[in-house]
């Protein structure tokens, strides 16, 4: 146990011979970040390295930081620890984090989606002994439909809209969500706009070389083209001022959660459309099985589950109690945040046989603090309908 | 199917009435009359009895979707809905059909009703593999029983009367009888629901009773609804709603939920009233002097279909009538209030004079001076067995439903009984509060056993609603922190919360471990500035039953 490589620290998880941290939740010297989505990379720390693909997005998330880009697939050694970054296929620039050392390779994927979509480079099954792996959408509940069938539903909800006169408001994460609708969408329905929330991180992908559809901002088109509008704001928009003056509008909500009836009805909104950019069911036992680990450790989401589940595949497989929130717990209303981190908690005891380091204490400081951040970030979503820059996610 | 899942979906997405009304015009339009009527049936409210039983249902999915037990389990805990869960996890169609909503119920569904478990075993496996995600969820609704959809019985009725052309008043009263279970919907029903308006068919409605005018929650002082002068003042009874069918030398006796329940109360089946004759009122226990029994003794007549002459003469039930719909086979609902009143009081006391008729009573209206006076009165309604007062404006139609566009019915309840309990068990929600803690047990101190180990909490009742959904994540966070156990879906917490819980009746009963029962308990609010000692006691809520 003692020669595990990576371990959880009260800071975040640790690359024990490596010294550094991977999206650690408290300030540190060294910082290996996954993505830019706010549960993973905060401010804070003395140095940052993540995808060079990512470098952007950071950068105009967390402000002037000290960060050093590395492309897929280098590499770089610190203290002995031969480090790589491989595409995850979640948002732009997001990476799993692949560290060798004395011929032992563990991977931390971060946050991951196996379906390739093309705001960002596709998911990449890497090879190793220990896979970490997230489970946000950890039950076989959890199916997705192909994306194009998704789009194709947002298109047609938007044309019926739009033949009626009535703008279609589209709630989503302005990172990363919002660009893969965007991408999806068949622009000579109707304007584009944007939140400007959104908008800025569309110039960040457009910037990387991403294509996406011509976006306006809400200023920039006619009052009687909005009412053929899609408009696509951050949740924290709806209700607001901002969203208002669309006046008669239908509205949606895009995410995994709206897998569920109850999630959609909490939500209240017209169309829940099931898109999510993690893993479904699946897609968690596809990457697993391509990693060829023997060892499995399950951080965020359903981890009493796929634990047992993997057990009983005869998988050695653990849990790790960390303080990602999941991106698209906000999504299903107050509760699921809650759960996910009371049943982080549960997972440990039940699963203690793997993990010595996440003890007792580890477990209840880190469901105090998602309670916390819970709290914080529903405050700011109805507080303001600007992104919420740096916290958790926009 | 498709169609009607489509519908069903559209209803269950969007919150607004006028997109769900478009929705169900949609579909009546162009549904096939047969598989309209069976959507009118659900719609409207009408529960099929359970086809399959649950325990079944979920082995066969367990079985087809390949899962173990304990991973199915989790799975319905995230739901919250057994028809969900197995909608999601099967693994996808092979054989799409084109079959409709009426072919799926009388051929699909009704032959499963008491089938060999092998028979319903192959019939489930063969029809999840013709449906998809959001059918199988509807079928499997169906088959278990549990279908509800957030629609009301006012807008299905609106939808008809839009595509009908025909007076939404009149579709409200050719749907009467449709959910009760005892005509099959069809499609020439259908076709009757929405054809032109004849002379013949006020003749022909049988037993059917009125659509019940229903009453609104005072939301204001009663100063605001002008003179006291115009307004008939009545007690407001806590028993059961029911209009009483006297046609063609029959009575028929209608609950509110539309249930034919003419035999559960022979005493009024007996009654001799003449023909065509429809009176609005309330059936309560009664043993005589001035205050009904408890709701506790109405509920012991309710659920008796066979009623035995012992229980007739220890539970003497009868209707105390407020309104009078029909006379002589004449529709009185657009008469005034106060006209309909005065036909009653005379047909009431020609009956009492010629039968006796003591299972028939007058609901008396209440007099006073001023508002004032009449608040005064009202402070008396719980030695008077009632709710509270029911304030009717004089010149008001007898209305369709929950409606004010022809004069208004106002509950003017007296506050509930309240009592502080501690929260000690907690168990998720259904449906939009699926994986959420709503459902809490509620205990009381009980001090008989100091001395041998100190007192004890003692459950008294179990309350679901009254917390807004930001007070709910709260404590559903709260009690995920204090779990102490869980057994299944419940979980049992350390005591922390205590909260105001309000009631509106309370009765002694041995089945209750706490040796009392309380009616409609709901949460009033947490009260965060009491600790768990300073909750309420097991005699302080005894004391609220009335001495005897």
């Amino acid at each position: 146990m003692t020669s595990d490589m990576v371990v959880v620290r009260k800071e975040g998880l640790y690359c024990v011979p490596g010294q550094f941290y991977i999206d650690p939740w408290r300030p540190v010297e060294r910082a290996v970040i996954t993505h830019a989505h706010g549960d993973h990379a905060r401010g804070g720390h003395r140095h940052y390295l993540a995808a060079t693909p990512g470098v952007g997005v950071l950068k105009s998330r967390l402000g002037d930081i000290h960060i050093d880009g590395l492309a897929y697939g280098e590499t770089v050694v610190h203290n002995g620890v031969t480090i790589s970054l491989h595409p995850a296929g979640h948002v732009l620039g997001s990476a799993q984090v692949r560290m060798a050392y004395r011929g032992e390779v563990w991977v931390a994927s971060g946050d991951y989606k196996v379906e390739a979509d093309s705001t960002c480079t596709p998911f990449e099954p890497v090879r190793c002994d220990t896979f970490i792996t997230e489970s946000t959408f950890g039950l076989p509940i959890y199916r997705w439909q192909p994306q194009q069938d998704v789009y194709d539903d947002i298109n047609d909800w938007w044309r019926a809209n739009a033949a009626q006169g009535r703008a279609s408001v589209m709630q989503c994460y302005s990172f990363g969500k919002a660009q893969r609708i965007l991408s999806g969408l068949e622009a000579d329905i109707g304007p584009i706009v944007c939140h400007g929330a959104v908008q800025t991180l569309n110039t960040v992908y457009r910037d990387s070389g991403v294509w996406l559809p011509p976006t306006v901002m809400v200023g920039d088109v006619d009052k009687e083209d909005l009412k053929r509008a899609l408009v696509i704001a951050p949740p924290s928009a709806a209700g607001s001022p901002w969203v208002k003056r669309f006046g008669d509008f239908s509205d949606a909500f895009a995410s995994g959660w709206m897998q569920l009836r109850g999630a959609r009805r909490r939500r209240g909104v017209d169309r829940g459309f099931v898109l999510s950019d993690h893993a479904d069911w699946p897609g968690l036992m596809q990457a697993i099985t391509a990693t060829g680990a023997e060892r499995v450790i399950v951080t965020h989401g359903s981890i009493a589950v796929l634990v047992r589940w993997l057990q009983q595949q005869g998988l050695q497989a653990s849990g790790f109690d960390t303080e990602y929130g999941d991106d698209e717990a906000d999504d299903a209303g107050v509760g699921n945040a809650a759960s996910s981190a009371a049943d982080n908690a549960s997972g440990t005891a039940d699963n203690a046989s793997g993990t010595a380091t996440a003890t007792a204490d580890v477990a209840a400081t880190a469901t105090a603090n998602v309670t916390a951040n819970v709290t914080a970030a529903s405050a700011e979503a109805v507080s303001t309908d600007a992104p919420p820059a740096g916290a958790r996610h926009a | 199917m498709r169609d009607f899942a489509l519908l069903y979906a559209e209803l269950d997405e969007t919150t607004s009435t006028t997109r769900k009304l478009n929705a169900l015009q949609q579909y009546f339009r162009t549904a096939a009359p047969a598989d309209a009527a069976w959507a009118v049936y659900f719609l409207a409210g009408g529960k099929p009895r359970q086809a399959v039983p649950t325990k079944l249902l979920r082995q066969f999915a367990i079985e087809y979707s390949g899962l173990d037990d304990w991973l199915f389990d989790e799975c319905y805990h995230a739901v919250g809905d057994l028809a969900e869960t197995i909608a999601h996890i099967l693994p996808p169609p092979n054989q799409p059909s084109e079959i409709g909503l009426a072919d799926w119920i009388e051929l699909g569904i009704a032959p499963l009703r008491g089938a060999y478990p092998g028979t319903v075993r192959s019939a489930l496996l063969l029809y999840w593999d013709q449906l998809d995600t959001r059918e199988r969820f509807l079928l499997t609704k169906l088959i278990g029983g549990g279908f509800r959809v957030g629609v009301s019985r006012l807008l299905v009725t609106r939808a008809l009367s839009a595509i009908a052309g025909l007076d939404s008043k009149l579709i409200a009263q050719r749907l009467m009888g449709w959910t009760d279970g005892s005509v099959k919907p069809t499609a020439a029903g259908f076709q009757q629901l929405i054809a032109e308006h004849t002379e013949e068919e006020h003749a022909q409605r049988g037993g059917q009773p009125y659509p019940f005018f229903l009453a609104h929650q005072l939301d204001r002082e009663p100063e605001a609804l002008g003179e006291l002068s115009r307004w008939q003042v009545e007690w407001k009874y806590d028993g059961m709603r029911a209009q009483l069918v006297s046609r063609e030398g029959q009575n028929w006796l209608w609950s509110r939920g539309e249930d034919l329940i003419t035999e559960r109360f022979p005493e009024l089946a007996v009654l001799r009233l003449p023909d065509g004759v429809v009176i609005d009122g309330e059936i309560l226990v009664w043993h005589g002097g001035d205050a009904p029994a408890p709701f506790a003794d109405l509920q012991k007549r309710m659920g008796r279909k066979q009623v035995s002459a012992r229980l007739l003469g220890e539970l003497p039930a009868v209707m105390v009538a407020y309104d009078l719909l029909e006379y002589e086979g004449r529709d009185l609902r657009t008469l005034p209030q106060a006209q309909r009143r005065a036909m009653l009081e005379q047909l009431v006391a020609t009956l009492q004079v010629q039968q006796g008729a003591p299972q028939l009573r007058l609901a008396p209206v209440i007099r006073a001076d001023s508002w004032k006076q009449l608040a005064e009165i009202r402070a008396e309604s719980r030695q008077r067995g009632v709710e509270g007062m029911m304030l009717k404006a004089a010149d008001a139609q007898y209305g369709v439903g929950r409606t004010k566009n022809v004069g208004t019915w106002w509950k003017w309840k007296i506050d509930p009984y309240s009592i502080d309990a501690v929260l000690i068990y907690a168990q998720a929600g259904h449906g939009r509060r699926a994986s959420l803690y709503t459902d809490y047990t509620f205990a009381v101190w009980d001090e008989a056993g100091e001395g041998e180990g100190g007192r004890k909490l003692v459950p008294f009742a179990k309350a679901y609603s009254g917390l807004t959904d930001a007070e709910i994540a709260k404590v559903d966070h709260a009690i995920r922190r204090t779990t102490i156990e869980k057994f299944g879906p419940v979980r049992s917490v350390t005591p922390s919360m205590v909260f105001e819980i309000g009631f509106e009746g309370i009765a002694s009963s041995p089945r209750h471990k706490s040796g009392i029962a309380v009616r409609f308990p709901r949460i009033l609010r947490q009260r965060q500035d009491k600790t768990v000692d300073q909750a309420d006691t097991l005699d302080a809520l005894k004391s609220l039953l009335v001495a005897p």
